[in-house]
């Protein structure tokens, strides 16, 4: 069905995509470090002493009842569920910031402890549903 | 069926089935626009900014599926040297290429009152910005070189290239940690958005496809057109 000629060019540019395919793997592999965009608590507690001076991003869970308000500065815990880090930050926070829901600060770490940001991010996650169907929901939980 | 597609046939086509098409889009997209905007629900957390999404989310799906259908159709003719592909392709690339743009401006606008931001450079957004300027390429190949094999040629290797972006973009959001939430509905799991949400933006997809169908004939037609005028040009 094949003829000789289509058979070749086939097997010329499947191993032509094969050899693109990984050196696009191995690029992205060693630059894992930049195209992640936030580091977890936990990655801050292994890692700690090369990040010590750069500005970087740590992301999570804010924790419960962390939150703590003074004027226009604010300080709160990021958690994600292993390991946590304090972050204090002066500035405009944004709208969806909130307790139990993501987040994404940027700033530079003071100790491993401790980490103060000039930028703070609300993440959401996937989950879409109506304010009613979220209230059934914690009332059956 | 694919015998409509090849030149001689597509020309036939008639353009009572394309107003038909554009009658049925009018239909389902003035059903999915008040479903949307009115009758669905504001979300939880995001309120009423949510409804960006039922733009958002159907243009990031045919900005993807329009260039995987442009890398297919490339290695259909690279390998197979199936001319009229490449026609269908040329045909489609600026259709990808809006939704790409589109993608990007409602995201941004979807981002501010959520996130905080109009932009940031994580895995997924930065892909899709690539993905842009794939499509940009493709598209200017086509019109920068007057030799059709030639054109055809760099095209389809630039789309073969972009290809490998598709994962890259669809996973980003698995892979590493981004600030893009990861997807709603997905192949192998339940989808975690609301049926109530999940029924408007089904129908504004299927409009937005029915749409991208338009276009794409109306554009492949007079590409077959001038392709054949060529053709009797230089004989």
């Amino acid at each position: 069905m094949l003829s000789k000629k289509v058979k070749l060019r086939f097997f010329f540019y499947t191993a032509l995509l094969v050899l693109i395919g990984s050196i696009i793997f191995f690029i992205f592999k060693s630059l894992e470090e930049n195209v992640v965009y936030f580091y977890s608590p936990t990655d801050i507690y292994k890692k700690s002493s090369a990040l010590d001076l750069k500005i970087i991003r740590i992301g999570g869970l804010v924790k419960e009842n962390s939150v703590n308000k003074e004027g226009s500065s604010i300080n709160f815990i990021i958690t994600d569920l292993k390991n946590e880090i304090i972050v204090s930050y002066q500035g405009i926070i944004p709208n969806l910031f909130s307790e139990g829901k993501g987040v994404i600060a940027e700033g530079k770490l003071k100790d491993k402890k401790y980490f103060i940001a000039n930028k703070i991010l609300a993440k959401h996650d996937e989950n879409y549903m109506p304010p009613e169907v979220k209230e059934a929901l914690e009332k059956s939980n | 069926m694919i015998k409509n597609f090849f030149p001689n046939k597509i020309l036939s086509l008639s353009n009572k089935f394309i107003t038909f098409l554009a009658v049925l889009t009018v239909f389902i997209f003035f059903i999915g626009v008040v479903y949307a905007l009115f009758l669905s629900p504001a979300d939880y957390i995001q309120g009423d900014s949510v409804r960006i999404m039922y733009v958002h989310v159907p243009s990031s799906f045919i900005a993807l599926g329009c260039f995987a259908c442009l890398g297919i159709a490339s290695i259909l003719n690279l390998i197979f040297k199936i001319k009229f592909v490449s026609l269908m392709a040329k045909s489609a690339a600026p259709i990808g290429a809006i939704f790409a743009f589109i993608s990007i401006i409602t995201g941004s606008l979807w981002g501010k009152p959520t996130w905080g931001v109009w932009w940031v450079w994580d895995a997924r957004l930065t892909s899709m910005l690539v993905l842009l300027f794939f499509y940009i390429a493709y598209i200017l190949t086509w019109k920068f070189f007057s030799n059709f094999e030639k054109a055809n040629k760099i095209s389809s290797i630039i789309a073969i290239l972009g290809s490998f972006n598709l994962p890259i973009i669809k996973y980003s959001v698995d892979w590493w940690n981004t600030l893009h939430q990861p997807s709603s509905i997905t192949l192998t799991a339940a989808p975690t958005i609301h049926y109530t949400m999940l029924i408007p933006l089904l129908i504004m997809l299927i409009g937005f496809i029915i749409y991208s169908i338009i276009i794409f004939l109306m554009k492949y037609k007079i590409e077959v057109m001038k392709f054949k005028l060529n053709k009797k040009k230089k004989n």
